[in-house]
C-alpha cells in the first residue's frame, strides 16, 4: 500500500473541519480531510429530519470559505457538500483514524483500515460525539445491529431490542414503543436499576411498562445475536427473544482518550477539562491543533472561523486578528484607558489573581462572556439585595464593602486583583452586602456561566474561590471582627460535602458536634413528636445549623435534611467553642439564635398532646411545597383551588403576553390541601436550565427572573434538564389578528394559545421557517404590571409567592386545616 | 373563600385575597355607599306630582345607571384584552359585582316605582335577569371551585379521559374469552360511553343511561346462571363505573361554573338594546 503525504491533515468533518479544509484547498496547500463515516458532518447528519439549525451568536461574523447561513439541516448539508466539490477539497471518506503519532514536521496517521499516512501538521476537529462502544458478543456484527436510532417512524412492526438503559436508550426505546407503530421493544438493562438515566426518563419508561408499550428486563446481559433470535443470560436463567432489530445505546469512548493518546494534555482531571492550546490552537504537541467541539466551542460559527484562523496561522498568517477581534474592541471602547485588545487580556490576565493561570485564548473566551466596568469613587457596584450571580474581579483600585446595612459608612475594603460577588455565584441567593468604588476602580464582571466555566477548567480557580467564598460567608454570619488567625485555620479544618435531596445532615437524637454552614441549597428542619415529623423550620443558603448541640452535650434535638442538592461547609464544633469564647459579641448572637430555636422546639415539646390538626396540617403543607420543587425556587405560581374556577385565564394571558404561547400548564401538576403547584417555572436558586446553554441564552435578570434570550439555537438542553417539565420547544407562531377583529368579525383564533394546525397553516401561507426554541416563564419580564397570570386570574386564586411566602401559605392553611 | 381572608391578615399588602374580599371589601363600600346617597336623595326629594325619571334626580340616577351597566359590560373586553399595566382583573371583577348589585338599588329608584308594558320596563327587568343570573354566579364562583378541586384529585380533564380509554382497552382484552352474547354486552358498554353532551346531561353527575352502568347489571344477573367468569370484567366495569362518575361530576362543576354566562351575556346585549331603546324613545317623546 503506497503511503500517501501532505503537508496538513484534518481529522473530522464537522464545522470545524470542513472550513479548515476549505482554506487550506484555496491557499493551495497539500491536504487531506479524514471522516470516519460514509457522509461529511455527521453530528448535524444526524440530526433530526428537518431541524431547523441556528447561526448564533448573531453579533459574530462568519469567516469561512464555507458558507452558513440558519436553516435546515438538509440544505446546509447539500450547501457544504456543493462547497466541498467546489472548493475541490481532498476528502477520504471511512477512514476513522487508530493513532497519531509523532510531532511537527513528521506525523504518522493510522488508519483503521490499516493505511498509514504521513503529514506535517494535524488538525483535530473530531467534536465530542466519541466512538459508541460495540456490542461485543457472537453475531454483535451482524447487520440489523445498529448504534443509532435516526428516525423512531422508520419502523414499523418490528422486534426490535435495545441494549443499554441509559438516557439514549430510554429516549429510543419510548420513541420506537409508540403504538401507531405497532413495534414489540424490549430493553436490556446490565444493572438492577437505572441509576445513570434521568429520573423523568426512567418514570416515562415504568409508565410505558405498565400500560404494556414495551418491556424491560433488568440485571441482564445478551449472550449472542443469530437473524431473528436473541440469546440473554437474565438473572433466572436464559431467555430467548425474537428480534430483528437491535439499538445498541452502550455509551461511547470519550474523544479525551484518543486526544490523550496523540500526547496532548488537557487542563485537569475532570470531565469538563479542555485540551490545553496555545492563542493559535496548537496543543502541547508541536504542530498539533485542536479546534471546534472539542476545544471547548459548541457553537458552529466559532469552530467555522477557528478552522479559516488555524489554516492562516499555519500557513504563516501571524497577523490575523480572531473573527471575534471586533467585539472585543467594543468591550474596551468605553474605557477611560486606551490600550489595544492584546494589551488589555495580558493586563487583565496579570492583575487578576484567578486569571493568572488562564492561557491567552481563554482569556479571550472569558472576556468575551465578560465585561469590563470603570466606576467612579462611591459609585454602587452591587446593592445589597438586589438578584445576581455573576462574578466581580478588580483589575484596578479597590472597593468598599457596607457590611452594616444601617450604617454605609462601617466598611471593609478588598483590594485589587481580589474578586467579590462570589456567593451570588455559588447559591443564587440575592446579594449580602452593598458594594462600592473606593476610588477610580476597573472590574471585570463574569456572568455565572462563565465563572462556572472556569471554575471547571482551572481547578486552582476554583480552590481559590471556594476558599474565598467560605471566608466570607463565616465573616458575614460570625462577624467581621473574627480574628484572622483563628479564621485560617477554621478554613484549614473545614471540609465540603454535597447532599442529595431528601439526605440527612443531622438526625435527631445522634451526638456530634459539628456545626454546619448552607453554602448553597436549603434545609428543612424536623423534629419527631409522637412518631410525626414536625416541619420546625426551613434554613436558606446562607445560615448555620447545628450550634445547639454545643450547649447540650452534642445531643442533636432536631433532625435536619436537605430539599435540593445542597452543599454544606463543615466546621469542626471544638473550633467554634473556641471562637465563641474569644469572641463574646459574636457569642451573644449565636445565643440569641439559640433562644430563638429552643423556643420553637419547646413550644412544640409541649404541645405534644393536644397537637393533632393544626401542626399537622401544616407540616405536611410544608412538606408537599417542599417536595414540589419550591425549596430551590424563588418565585413560584400557586393556585388556590378554592377560588380557581378553571377558566384557564392565566394560560390565556400568558400566550397573549408572550408571543402566542403559554408557558404554564394550570390544570397539570399536584395540589395538597387546595394549594396547587402548576407546571410553571419556579425560578430556582441555582436554574438546573443553565447547567447546559450551548449559546449561554439563559440567564438571571436584576430582579431574579431566569429567562432564556433571542440566542437560544432550541438544542433542548434545558428542557431535558428540568426537573418539572417547565419548559417546551415551540415554533413562535405568526401574529393574530387582533382582538377586536375576531370580537366582532370571528377573524384569527382569539385570544390565548392557538391551536397547533392553525398556526402550521399560517406558517406554510407565508413559506416562513419557524425554528423550535425553548419557551419558559420569564415572569413577565419587562412588562408593566407584572406577571400577567396573576393580573388576569378573575378570582384571586393565582399567586405568585417567594420561599417565605409560600411557607405562610403552608402556615395559613394549617390553621385552617 | 375562607381562605383568602385567613390569608390576608397575616400578609399586609399580600395579593392572596379573593375576589369578593378585594383590597378589604372596597368595592362592597362604594357600592353601599352610591346605594346610601341615592336612597337619602330619594326620601328627602319631593317631587310634583311624583318620583319618575324624569326629574333632576331621576336624570341622574339614569345617567348613573346607564353608564354602569356600559362599563360593567366592558368586563368581557377587559378580560379578552391582556394588556400591560397595572390592572387587576380580580379589582374588576370585584367591581363588578358589587356595583353591579348596587344596580338594584339605583335602577329601581330611577324608576320611581311605575312600571308598565313598555320598552322602559323592558329595560329594567333585563337589567334584573342579568343581575340575578350574575348573583347564582357568584355563588357558583364561591361554592364550586373547592368541590372541583375534591373530585378532580390532581387529574386533568385529558388525564380522566385517557384514563377511561385505558380502561376501555382493559375491558377489550378481559372480553376475549368470554362467550358472544357476553362480550357483546361489554362492547356495548365500550361504544356507548357517553361524557357530557346536552345541557341538561352536563348538569347531571349520574346518567341514567350509562352504559357502563346496564353493561354491569346485565353481567350481575348473569352471573348467578353460571357460564363464563364474569368476575375480572365486572372489576374493571365499577372501575370504569367510578372514573365515569369522576369525569361526569367534574363536566357538570364545569357546566355550572359556565352555564349561567349563557344567560348573563345574551341577556346583557339584549338590554343593552332595550337600553338604547329607552333612552332615545324617552328623547325623542319629551
Amino acid at each position: 500500500m503506497s503511503t500517501v503525504s501532505v503537508d496538513l491533515a484534518i481529522l473530522g468533518s464537522g464545522p470545524a473541519g470542513l472550513s479548515a479544509a476549505a482554506r487550506a484547498a484555496q491557499r493551495g496547500m497539500s491536504h487531506i480531510l479524514l471522516e470516519k463515516t460514509d457522509h461529511l458532518s455527521d453530528t448535524i447528519y444526524k440530526y433530526q429530519k428537518g431541524k431547523h439549525i441556528m447561526a448564533t451568536p448573531s453579533q459574530l461574523v462568519l469567516r469561512s470559505d464555507m458558507p452558513f447561513e440558519a436553516g435546515k439541516r438538509e440544505v446546509i448539508l447539500t450547501n457544504w457538500d456543493k462547497d466541498t466539490a467546489r472548493h475541490r477539497i481532498n476528502v477520504r471518506l471511512r477512514s476513522e483514524v487508530k493513532a497519531v503519532k509523532g510531532q511537527r514536521g513528521d506525523f504518522q496517521i493510522e488508519l483503521a483500515d490499516g493505511a498509514t499516512l504521513q503529514a506535517k501538521a494535524v488538525i483535530l476537529a473530531i467534536g465530542t460525539q466519541g466512538n459508541p462502544n460495540k456490542l461485543k458478543i457472537p453475531g454483535g456484527d451482524l447487520d440489523f445491529v445498529q448504534y443509532t436510532l435516526d428516525d423512531p417512524r422508520a419502523h414499523f412492526d418490528e422486534d426490535i431490542v435495545i441494549v443499554g438503559g441509559g438516557d439514549a436508550g430510554i429516549e429510543n426505546a419510548l420513541g420506537l414503543a409508540d403504538p401507531e407503530l405497532a413495534n414489540r421493544v424490549t430493553l436490556l438493562q446490565r444493572g438492577p436499576d437505572f441509576s445513570r438515566a434521568k429520573a423523568a426518563n426512567v418514570q416515562l419508561l415504568e409508565q410505558a411498562k405498565e400500560q404494556g408499550r414495551l418491556d424491560y428486563i433488568t440485571e441482564c446481559a445478551p449472550r449472542s445475536l443469530e437473524p431473528g433470535l436473541m440469546i440473554i443470560d437474565t438473572k433466572d436463567g436464559e431467555l430467548r427473544l425474537p428480534c430483528n432489530r437491535v439499538i445498541a445505546r452502550l455509551g461511547s469512548v470519550p474523544p479525551r482518550q484518543f486526544v490523550e493518546a496523540c500526547g496532548a494534555k488537557f487542563t485537569g482531571p475532570d470531565r469538563e477539562a479542555f485540551p490545553q492550546l496555545s492563542p493559535s490552537f496548537e496543543s502541547t504537541v508541536p504542530g498539533l491543533y485542536i479546534i471546534g467541539a472539542l476545544a471547548g466551542y459548541p457553537l458552529i460559527k466559532h469552530c467555522m472561523n477557528q478552522g479559516y484562523d488555524v489554516v492562516e496561522y499555519l500557513a504563516g498568517n501571524t497577523a490575523l486578528k480572531p473573527a471575534d477581534e471586533p467585539l472585543l474592541e467594543a468591550k474596551f471602547a468605553h474605557l477611560p484607558m486606551r490600550r489595544s485588545v492584546d494589551e488589555w487580556l495580558e493586563f487583565l490576565r496579570r492583575e487578576i489573581e484567578i486569571f493568572n493561570d488562564l492561557s491567552p485564548l481563554q482569556m479571550r473566551e472569558f472576556m468575551l462572556e465578560s465585561d469590563v466596568r470603570f466606576y467612579r469613587k462611591d459609585d454602587r457596584i452591587i446593592t445589597r439585595n438586589d438578584v445576581g450571580s455573576s462574578l466581580f474581579t478588580i483589575a484596578q483600585g479597590s472597593v468598599l464593602v457596607e457590611i452594616n446595612p444601617e450604617d454605609p459608612s462601617i466598611t471593609v475594603p478588598i483590594p485589587a486583583g481580589q474578586i467579590f460577588g462570589e456567593v451570588g455565584l455559588i447559591s443564587g441567593r440575592r446579594r449580602g452586602a452593598t458594594i462600592r468604588a473606593a476610588g477610580d476602580t476597573l472590574c471585570v464582571e463574569v456572568p455565572r456561566s462563565a465563572a462556572l466555566k472556569l471554575m471547571g477548567t482551572v481547578p486552582g480557580v476554583k480552590r481559590r474561590i471556594d476558599r474565598i467564598t467560605t471566608e466570607r460567608m463565616m465573616k458575614i454570619i460570625f462577624g467581621g471582627d473574627i480574628d484572622p488567625a483563628r479564621l485560617n485555620r477554621i478554613l484549614d479544618a473545614a471540609t465540603l460535602r454535597t447532599l442529595k435531596p431528601q439526605e440527612a445532615l443531622i438526625t435527631e437524637g445522634e451526638v456530634g458536634f459539628d456545626i454546619y454552614v448552607i453554602r448553597s441549597g436549603s434545609l428543612v428542619v424536623e423534629k419527631n413528636v409522637g412518631g410525626k415529623n414536625v416541619f420546625l423550620s426551613y434554613v436558606p443558603a446562607g445560615a448555620y445549623v447545628g450550634e445547639m448541640a454545643l450547649f447540650d452535650n452534642g445531643r442533636r434535638n432536631a433532625t435536619v435534611r436537605a430539599t435540593v442538592n445542597t452543599e454544606i461547609i463543615t466546621m469542626p464544633g471544638d473550633l467554634f467553642k473556641e471562637m465563641l469564647a474569644a469572641q463574646p459579641n459574636t457569642a451573644k448572637r449565636v445565643q440569641e439564635q439559640i433562644a430563638n430555636r429552643r423556643r420553637v422546639t419547646d413550644y412544640v415539646e409541649a404541645q405534644k398532646a393536644g397537637f393533632s390538626g393544626v401542626v399537622d396540617m401544616y407540616t405536611s403543607v410544608a412538606d408537599f411545597l417542599v417536595e414540589q420543587g419550591l425549596g430551590e425556587a424563588t418565585d413560584a405560581l400557586l393556585i388556590d383551588e378554592t377560588l380557581c374556577i378553571g377558566c384557564d385565564h392565566c394560560e390565556t394571558a400568558c400566550a397573549e403576553s408572550h408571543d402566542g404561547i403559554s408557558r404554564l400548564d394550570r390544570e397539570a401538576g399536584h395540589t395538597y390541601a387546595h394549594i396547587h403547584v402548576p407546571t410553571s417555572c419556579r425560578h430556582c436558586e441555582n436554574p438546573h436550565c443553565m447547567t447546559d446553554c450551548p449559546p449561554n441564552a439563559i440567564r438571571r435578570a436584576p430582579d431574579g427572573e431566569v429567562f432564556i434570550d433571542e440566542k437560544c439555537i432550541g438544542c433542548g438542553n434545558c428542557q431535558r434538564n428540568c426537573p418539572y417539565g417547565v419548559i417546551q420547544m415551540e415554533k413562535t407562531p405568526p401574529k393574530k389578528p387582533g382582538l377586536l377583529s375576531w370580537l366582532l368579525l370571528g377573524m384569527g383564533p382569539g385570544p390565548g394559545q392557538a391551536d397547533h394546525d392553525w398556526i402550521d397553516k399560517q406558517l406554510a401561507k407565508k413559506h416562513t421557517e419557524a425554528p423550535k426554541v425553548a419557551v419558559k416563564c420569564d415572569m413577565c419580564k419587562g412588562i408593566a404590571g407584572g406577571p400577567a397570570c396573576v393580573r388576569a386570574c378573575p378570582t384571586g386564586a393565582a399567586i405568585r409567592v417567594s420561599p417565605e411566602g409560600y411557607l405562610r401559605v403552608a402556615q395559613a392553611a394549617g390553621a385552617e386545616g | 373563600m375562607a381562605r383568602g381572608n385567613t390569608l390576608t391578615d397575616r400578609r399586609s399588602g399580600a395579593t392572596h385575597e379573593s375576589f369578593l374580599r378585594h383590597q378589604n371589601y372596597l368595592y362592597l363600600k362604594l357600592a353601599v355607599a352610591l346605594c346610601l346617597v341615592s336612597t337619602v336623595a330619594y326620601i328627602f326629594f319631593s317631587p310634583v306630582p311624583r318620583h319618575n325619571g324624569g326629574t333632576w334626580l331621576g336624570y341622574t340616577l339614569g345617567t348613573i345607571s346607564a353608564v354602569l351597566i356600559v362599563w360593567l359590560t366592558a368586563l368581557g373586553m377587559r378580560k379578552r384584552a391582556i394588556t400591560p399595566g397595572k390592572w387587576s382583573l380580580k379589582g374588576w371583577t370585584s367591581a363588578h359585582i358589587y356595583l353591579g348589585l348596587s344596580l338594584v338599588v339605583v335602577a329601581t329608584l330611577h324608576t320611581g316605582f311605575q312600571f308598565g308594558l313598555n320598552v322602559h320596563t323592558l329595560a329594567y327587568v333585563l337589567m334584573m335577569i342579568v343581575i340575578v343570573s350574575g348573583v347564582f354566579g357568584i355563588f357558583f364562583y364561591a361554592t364550586i371551585p373547592q368541590r372541583m378541586s375534591d373530585n378532580r384529585a390532581e387529574k386533568s380533564t385529558a388525564q380522566m379521559l385517557e384514563e377511561i380509554a385505558a380502561l376501555d382497552n382493559d375491558l377489550r382484552e378481559a372480553a376475549q374469552p368470554l362467550a358472544s352474547e357476553n362480550a357483546i354486552v361489554v362492547q356495548r358498554a365500550i361504544d356507548n360511553t357517553k361524557l357530557g353532551g346536552g345541557v341538561l346531561e352536563r348538569l347531571r353527575s349520574n346518567h341514567p343511561k350509562c352504559a357502563t352502568l346496564q353493561a354491569m347489571n346485565e353481567l350481575k344477573a348473569r352471573r348467578k346462571s353460571g357460564g363464563d367468569d364474569l368476575g375480572p370484567i365486572l372489576s374493571v366495569l365499577e372501575r370504569k363505573g367510578v372514573l365515569l362518575e369522576r369525569a361526569r361530576r367534574h363536566v357538570r362543576y364545569r357546566a355550572l361554573l359556565e352555564l349561567w354566562l349563557y344567560i348573563h351575556v345574551p341577556i346583557t346585549f339584549a338590554l343593552l338594546a332595550a337600553l338604547i331603546a329607552h333612552i332615545v324613545s324617552v328623547f325623542y317623546f319629551w
